[in-house]
């Protein structure tokens, strides 16, 4: 039972915070970020490490669209909207994870850059808050406000699994990944929490408010290390499960080929199978060595460990279980043999999960549950936008974002590695986890078919080891361009150099980490490879690279579109379905700002389009589900369709505005889904909102379709260039359960090849990209501008093609 | 008389567990034996006879149980006494070369024995001593021999106890009950390892789950620990010893109670806790570890157990086995722990003859008579 408490006293004294080098600086911009605007501790001091915890609001330079009177007439060359750059005041978690050893001089640290708080207490839990109680209040003059680990515990771990996704893993040893990320149910509840402390507490939890602690043992973590320290002389609970990991335990430990010379085949138990721990220490005379010895009792405590957990998860019917505490906290070994007990118990029923951020609940919990103290509960419908502007706030009102730009990502600290080797680096070793709060609340998209099995991602890389080292080389070749366009798209911030170079070494740093733990932040994907980039770039001021590009393109493609529109019009019907879906793939071709394309639409744009419709490859395309949509379109209208766009310029111009104006001609309603915050060339909801009104001027349709409200705009919630259907706006959410959305559009690589390209929706869907890549196109069977055009209609649907009478739309 | 006319099997009656520590032998000695028997009794089966039952140790390690004998007890149409015997596993090869030296073979006689080493040491019974073996499967023989050892009583009293005010150690009180009705139970044998089994009748059972830490593991680590080397000096350090100052308890951490868990203060939270402390590591008795030792490894037992009784919904949890040998630390222990835990729903039954109806359910089938087998 009981979590991390209690180490504290026995650990190292030799090494305690008093006897720490004063010489070890510390990296300023790198922990302890952003301290001048830190709010609110918390502290959790286990029996070896410290987690802090603080609140700080962070300055960040953000790109605003802003439209101008237009009202008087067009002026040539003037753009059509204006871009700016104004601050933004956002919400950040910091959490810092480092050695007891280094509490004193981080203390100082935090004293000495902690300016204008209005702090008055400090937050702690865990077993060694008391010991450091003195020291912490007359360091930083707070009042330490001690809380009970286990709420804590519980507390961080419903915020981290609600908010981080791919939080949770199963552990698989000798696999080519051994981390196996969790998607996030949906609902969380209920689960089960075995803490490995010195003892071991079962937590059953199931609900925000509830949980119980079910039971326990007091076989634990300092069971291990008590008993290993007794059995091989060793103090040091790391080097115990070293020691371990190098043993044999097979020489000490009294097996079912012991006592029956092979295996007890009648009971299915096998002849490796344990019958004994140290049963054959009983009967031998001769010396066991210290590995072994070691080895044994860590199979016989997680075994033991695993057994109960077991009976408690089948007493309580759960299945799903999470492990923490010290003796987890990121040991290979013990989460190798607690996987191992649990797969053998349960015969595979119950999986052992693990956390990333296992070793930040207590510290998350601690910071949550100051921050509801100090605010006052709200009524429901207040939620949102007065929480906004109030200085204080309920965390878990809002959806929070895990930032891969200052977070070390899983195992950034090797539990293996020697404190004192570390020590002579001249800094120390520490680990960071900071999170974004989303001005939103995130949730799954309606339509998904079971959000419990939704993974947006098409390829997980890090299990395929060869399109990992293409996607990875690809990053790093760009990250020039990317560094060039960040320069070039402020112009007037001399210092936008230096920032760019800080940017490149941050994202070069981060690509690195990623190839050898390609698990640091769960499953490295192309989308996290790409939300990374978006994060280090936020990270030095660097909040829309593109921004003027975008602006430019718009400006010209809107020039062409009533043209577009008039030649449209002059089509068949089916002629013209046929090049409303090319002229959209056409517009597609227009990303990433791929020179090529932009040098061509510079000079003459709409040769440009024409050209890219010619680069599309001929029907049959790659996937060419056209000929069912055709005969779909023949049958009744959709009620509502929602869009998920992707590019600015031509893409949402000529190709998405026409194929909608058709939709909104047929009588279905339109949402048009964008970003709420920029990513590469994608539009973005403001951006858009301009682009919209400047259409509905010229074109009646459109016009009409906003008026009526049957043209909808709103923001996906992410700022990434891929989606994520289990993390929209709530907003959206609503829109579309009301208009009783029943066509789905997804556009582009991003959002509907890298991602969603399996997503199973409860409507028909439609998701249509250009395929911009020839490694990705050969992966596909494909080649460059190959098109994928997918039609999807869940089973349960009847279609409705038959018996219909042709559309003839006037 | 018809029972003249049943085939008993030939002298003399043996049944043998062979487990991962030791090895429990049965042996029926005919009382009844007519002069006309008594002539032509061979030679070598007289003297085993001869050996076993004037005898109460046998060579360094070998020890007949007297106080568990069973007098007066018939068995397939005769009457005898059962006598109780253990030698550890390890002197195995040399027990079957006193069955060599003593030319058991020559008697015709099958050897009924259950446990893993009646498959283990199979061939070298043939082998070394010419001798066939039955095998019998373990746990069958141990519900077998367990009610049957529970009809037959205990030279007329109680196989089975349990202890009365179990929430009382110091003051709890062994107190003989029945064990009738038995079913179904959840029967704990504790060994060198664990099996826990679910018994619905004599014939109807399931291992629900097994631990590996058992009496094997107590006695294993307690060397290590202690130097000691024999199961009573275990013991017998840890009925000097304390194990709080080797357990971290709950009131070591919160100072009292832990009552947001309802936990008692003197509830252990992590066994061998206050061993991470390397002062508290030199200052420890051997005494004190031994006892921590048995500690743990009991309330751990009692833990699993009474997991099981409540996933399998069964109220009587039946405790056997070797481990609980002259170990009332255990048994007292196991008693609370059961009624504790479950708020008095959960009884503990212990039995005299702890660790011997493997070889008893043995015995049984070579008696078994022919139209039944």
């Amino acid at each position: 039972m009981f979590t991390s408490k209690m180490a504290a006293e026995c650990q190292r004294v030799d090494r305690s915070s008093h006897s720490m080098d004063k010489s070890i600086t510390l990296p300023a911009d790198e922990i302890f970020r952003n301290l001048e605007n830190a709010k609110r501790f918390a502290i959790d001091i286990g029996g070896s490490l410290t987690k802090l915890a603080y609140y700080s609001t962070v300055q960040h330079k953000v790109a605003k669209v802003r439209s101008f009177d237009h009202t008087a007439k067009e002026t040539e060359g003037e753009p059509l909207y204006e871009i700016s750059m104004q601050e933004e005041v956002t919400a950040r978690l910091h959490f810092i994870k480092f050695e007891n050893a280094y509490i004193e001089t981080c203390l100082d640290f935090i004293k000495d850059h902690l300016v204008n708080t209005e702090t008055k207490v400090i937050k702690a839990t865990g077993g060694g808050a008391h010991k450091f109680k003195d020291l912490i209040e007359k360091k930083l003059k707070l009042r330490v406000d001690k809380e009970d680990e286990m709420t804590c515990l519980i507390k961080g771990c419903n915020f981290v699994l609600r908010n981080i996704p791919h939080e949770a893993f199963v552990y698989v040893k000798h696999a080519d990944s051994e981390f196996r990320f969790q998607n996030t149910h949906p609902d969380i509840f209920p689960y089960l929490l075995i803490n490995i402390g010195s003892g071991v507490s079962i937590v059953k939890v199931e609900s925000e408010d509830k949980f119980e602690r079910v039971g326990g043992s007091s076989i634990g973590g300092g069971t291990f290390w008590g008993l290993g320290a007794l059995l091989t002389k060793t103090k040091r609970f790391d080097e115990l499960l070293q020691l371990a990991s190098k043993g044999q335990h097979t020489s000490v430990d009294m097996l079912v080929k012991d006592i029956y010379g092979g295996s007890y085949g009648s009971l299915g138990l096998t002849g490796d199978l344990i019958a004994s721990s140290f049963g054959k220490s009983a009967t031998a005379d001769n010396e066991f060595s210290k590995e072994d010895m070691a080895k044994s009792l860590l199979h016989m405590i997680s075994n033991d460990i695993g057994q109960l957990a077991c009976l408690y998860a089948r007493l309580h019917n759960l299945t799903r279980v999470y492990f923490g505490g010290f003796f987890i906290r990121g040991h290979p070994v013990t989460m190798h043999t607690i996987t191992y007990s649990i797969n053998f118990f349960t015969k595979g029923e119950v999986q052992a999960l693990f956390l990333r951020h296992e070793g930040y609940l207590g510290t998350i919990g601690a910071f949550l549950k100051g921050a509801e103290e100090d605010t006052p509960p709200m009524l429901p419908h207040s939620l949102g936008t007065t929480a906004l502007s109030h200085p204080r706030f309920d965390p878990n009102q809002y959806s929070w974002g895990e930032n891969y730009a200052g977070s070390s990502g899983l195992m950034s600290v090797s539990p293996d590695l020697n404190p004192m080797q570390r020590t002579r680096s001249g800094t120390f070793p520490f680990d960071m986890l900071e999170m974004d709060r989303l001005e939103r609340q995130l949730v799954n998209l309606p339509l998904l078919q079971d959000p419990s099995s939704y993974i947006p991602d098409t390829v997980d890389l890090s299990e395929d080891a060869l399109a990992r080292e293409y996607w990875l080389y690809c990053f790093e070749e760009a990250l020039d361009g990317v560094v060039k366009r960040a320069v070039a798209s402020q112009p007037d911030l001399p210092e936008a150099a230096e920032r760019a170079e800080k940017f490149r070494h941050k994202y070069r740093h981060k690509l690195q980490t990623l190839r050898q733990q390609p698990f640091a932040y769960g499953s490295l994907t192309v989308r996290s490879l790409l939300d990374t980039r978006e994060h280090c770039l936020n990270e030095f001021n660097f909040p829309d690279p593109y921004s003027k590009i975008k602006q430019r393109e718009n400006d010209i493609a809107l020039k062409y579109f009533q043209k577009a529109i008039k030649s449209l019009e002059e089509l068949s019907w089916e002629q013209r379905q046929f090049a409303l879906v090319r002229g959209l793939l056409a517009g597609n071709v227009f990303d990433w700002g791929a020179k090529a394309v932009s040098d061509v639409l510079e000079s003459d744009p709409e040769f440009g389009f024409e050209q890219a419709k010619r680069q599309l490859e001929e029907r049959p395309w790659l996937v060419d589900a056209y000929d069912q949509w055709l005969e779909r379109l023949k049958g009744p209208p959709h009620k509502c369709a929602l869009f998920f766009v992707d590019n600015s310029g031509i893409d949402i111009i000529l190709g998405v505005f026409p194929f909608i104006r058709e939709l909104l001609c047929r009588g279905t309603e339109v949402v048009l889904a964008s970003n709420s915050s920029p990513a590469l060339n994608d539009v973005t909801n403001s951006e858009l909102q301009i682009l919209t009104q400047r259409i509905a001027a010229m074109d009646l349709v459109i016009q009409s379709a906003v008026k009526e409200d049957r043209l909808t705009l709103v923001q996906s919630g992410s700022s990434s260039p891929c989606l994520d259907l289990s993390r929209l706006d709530k907003e959206l959410a609503g829109v579309v359960r009301e208009r009783h959305t029943d066509l789905v559009v997804i556009e582009g690589m991003g959002r509907a090849i890298h991602t969603n390209y399996y997503a199973m929706l409860s409507c028909e869907s439609l998701k249509m990209a250009v395929i911009k890549n020839s490694w990705l196109a050969d992966r596909l069977g494909g080649k460059l501008f190959s098109v994928v055009f997918k039609y999807e209609v869940p089973p349960s649907h009847k279609t409705t093609t038959q018996d219909h009478v042709p559309g003839t739309p006037s | 008389m018809k029972l003249r006319n049943v085939k008993k099997p030939a002298f003399p009656w043996f049944g043998m567990d062979i487990g991962g520590t030791l090895v429990k032998l049965v042996y029926f000695e005919p009382k009844d034996i007519t002069a006309e028997e008594e002539q032509e009794e061979v030679e070598n089966l007289k003297s085993i006879r001869r050996y076993l039952t004037s005898n109460v140790a046998y060579g360094k390690t070998g020890v007949r149980d007297v106080h568990l004998e069973l007098r007066n007890l018939s068995m397939c149409g005769r009457t005898g006494n059962l006598h109780f015997i253990r030698f550890p596993t390890q002197a195995m090869h040399r027990f079957i070369q006193m069955g060599s030296d003593k030319n058991f073979s020559s008697l015709h006689t099958t050897l009924c024995a259950t446990g893993g080493g009646a498959y283990k040491f199979e061939n070298d019974f043939r082998t070394m001593a010419d001798l066939e073996l039955l095998k019998l499967d373990e746990l069958d023989c141990l519900i077998h021999g367990l009610l049957y050892v529970d009809s037959v009583s205990f030279n007329g009293q109680p196989e089975c106890y349990f202890f009365e005010n179990p929430s009382d150690t110091q003051n709890s009180v062994k107190t003989p009950c029945s064990l009738a009705d038995p079913f179904p139970m959840l029967l704990v044998n504790i060994g060198s390892g664990v099996s826990i089994l679910a018994v619905y009748s004599k014939d109807h059972y399931k291992r629900v789950t097994g631990t590996s830490l058992g009496g094997g593991t107590f006695l294993g680590l307690c060397c290590l620990l202690t130097g000691c080397e024999t199961f009573e000096e275990a013991l017998d350090m840890a009925s000097r010893g304390d194990s709080s100052n080797v357990d971290k308890l709950v009131k070591d951490i919160y100072g009292g109670d832990y009552e947001r868990f309802g936990l008692q203060g003197s509830a252990v939270a992590s066994s061998f806790g206050h061993m991470m402390s390397k002062e508290k590591r030199d200052s420890i008795s051997k005494e004190d570890l031994a006892r921590a030792m048995l500690v743990t490894i009991t309330n751990n037992i009692g833990s699993i157990a009474r997991m099981c009784a409540v996933n399998e919904k069964i109220e009587r949890v039946v405790f056997v086995g070797n481990f609980l040998r002259i170990n009332t630390v255990s048994t007292k222990l196991l008693a609370y722990a059961m009624d504790f835990w479950s708020k008095g729903q959960l009884k503990a039954l212990f039995l005299e003859h702890e660790g011997y109806f493997g070889a008893v359910g043995a015995l049984l089938e070579l008696l078994k008579s022919p139209e039944e087998a």
